[in-house]
């Protein structure tokens, strides 16, 4: 069915047709909104979902590390500073092994306070063993939270999945949003069948172990083997998904007229809408210009993102994040799928940090700037020097 | 690959072998942990002067008192670590804590 409706009403619509066992949320600007959706929900009796009003952050992903260690199915959502609180107990749930689904709505860290979007959320948990995947509009997020919980449950990854979208650009505006029919979701998600369920007396099991440094780096070790295990997962849960809705959800990233590309720029979230009207604008000038738009972030699909920008000369990979003393991180995945062999031109920039609005112009002065570049040059886009 | 350690010698698995997020099947898994090693001091239990109260069997945080129809029967010195809140809490001075070195038995 096809309805406008905000990022925010996209996500908590994915999360009443999955309806977890349990949500456990803690309102923040600019996620409020999906908690908000989802209590009315419950408290209207439409799913049977219990509903965690939690303290803070800290408590909310408490929660579902308990929730999820019982054997329930847990979805939670958060944004900036809530993210940063939750940070501690996501490396538990990761540990864990626990697949926790939740929506990040992106949004900057203090300070200075800010509310708007950035990548900074996103980028403090880049090593936390969540799974990250990016969204370009309501429609993808809204996929995506559906997609999330299958992968985060397959048997051989079991790991937390974030799916990100864009603060207030994807939360607050309205999109067309075709839903799938609530069965059909259900469906695709399936039951949740959990290997050790903590509430199952007649199978006792010890949850969060201590493990001295004989077996820490181990279980770190098969931590990794769930992350390995993502990518296949990952294109095998688009592959059914899209036939479910028919919309084409196939590889690690969207090429945008990329195939002889000359100048190409890489880029999570809704900034990609912007550059795709960009290249199309460009080409219709004659322009080589294309564009790599990253759905899985972590784990980072290095290989494939390399194979399909060795055709181009100059790359411009955009980071929405400082990653304070180096390059950006997005920009350091990108150029590792080269290391030791010949490649583009990489460039790397810092655009769009508190909410600072990127218009068409300042895409177009990136496709420019490329014209002369050099590899390792760190540029920062909309900035008043 | 073989450890003898301070806690337990046993084959040390692989990282292939390891159930998902370290869960131990099972259950608990404390009385396989000697933890007595960890020890300073000891508490030495006098049974003359034991009245069988309970509060040193009840405040243990290693539950090391053994226990025989509501009687104390002595101490585990496997998993006793010497925190001495038993000798603390007993009310008739009953157990004594003695360093562990340079004798006490």
């Amino acid at each position: 069915m096809r309805k406008v409706m905000t990022g925010h009403k996209a996500v908590a619509e994915a999360m009443r047709q999955i309806e977890p066992d349990v949500v456990a949320v803690y309102p923040i600007t600019p996620q409020s909104e999906i908690a908000e959706y989802y209590a009315e929900y419950v408290h209207n009796g439409i799913v049977k979902t219990e509903l965690i009003p939690v303290e803070s952050e800290h408590s909310a992903m408490s929660a579902c590390v308990g929730a999820s260690a019982a054997g329930a199915r847990v979805i939670t959502a958060t944004a900036s500073q809530g993210l940063a609180l939750m940070v501690e107990v996501l490396y538990v749930a990761a540990g864990l092994r626990l697949p926790i689904v939740m929506a990040l709505a992106n949004r900057s860290l203090s300070a200075p306070i800010n509310i708007h979007c950035d990548h900074s959320d996103a980028y403090l948990a880049r090593d936390s063993g969540a799974i990250q995947i990016f969204a370009e509009s309501a429609q993808e997020a809204y996929d995506y939270m559906i997609m999330a919980q299958k992968l985060a449950e397959n048997a051989k990854v079991r790991l937390p999945v974030i799916v990100n979208l864009d603060g207030f650009t994807l939360t607050h505006s309205s999109q067309v949003v075709e839903t799938l029919p609530d069965e059909a979701v259900k469906d695709f998600v399936g039951e949740y069948d959990p290997p050790y369920p903590l509430l199952d007396v007649d199978r006792p099991v010890t949850w969060g172990v201590f493990a001295m440094p004989d077996y820490y780096f181990e279980l770190k070790r098969a931590q990794q083997a769930g992350m390995e295990a993502a990518p296949e997962a990952f294109l095998e849960i688009q592959k059914a998904y899209s036939e479910l809705c028919g919309r084409p959800y196939k590889g690690f990233f969207e090429a945008y007229k990329l195939d002889d590309a000359e100048r190409v720029i890489v880029v999570m979230g809704s900034t990609a809408g912007t550059a795709k009207a960009v290249v199309d604008e460009l080409r219709d000038k004659g322009e080589r210009v294309g564009l790599l738009k990253v759905w899985l972030w972590r784990p980072f699909p290095r290989a494939e993102i390399a194979e399909a920008l060795a055709g181009a000369k100059a790359v411009a990979v955009m980071d929405r994040a400082i990653s304070f003393g180096n390059l950006g991180a997005l920009y350091l995945d990108v150029v590792s799928g080269f290391a030791g062999r010949p490649g583009p031109t990489f460039v790397n920039y810092i655009y769009g940090l508190g909410g600072r609005d990127v218009p068409m112009e300042h895409i177009a002065e990136v496709f420019e700037g490329l014209k002369e570049a050099e590899t390792g040059e760190l540029r920062y886009l909309g900035l008043r020097e | 690959m073989r450890r003898r350690g301070c806690t337990l010698a046993v084959e040390l698995k692989s990282w292939k072998e390891l159930p998902v997020g370290g869960v131990i099947p099972g259950g608990a898994t404390p009385e396989l942990n000697k933890t007595g090693s960890w020890r300073a001091k000891r508490p030495v239990w006098n049974a003359e002067k034991c009245v069988h109260c309970l509060q040193c069997w009840l405040h243990c945080p290693d539950n090391s008192f053994f226990l025989k129809e509501q009687k104390i029967t002595g101490i585990d010195y496997d998993h006793c670590k010497g925190c001495g809140v038993c000798a603390a809490i007993c009310p008739v001075g009953a157990i004594e804590m003695v360093p562990e070195r340079g004798g006490g038995r």
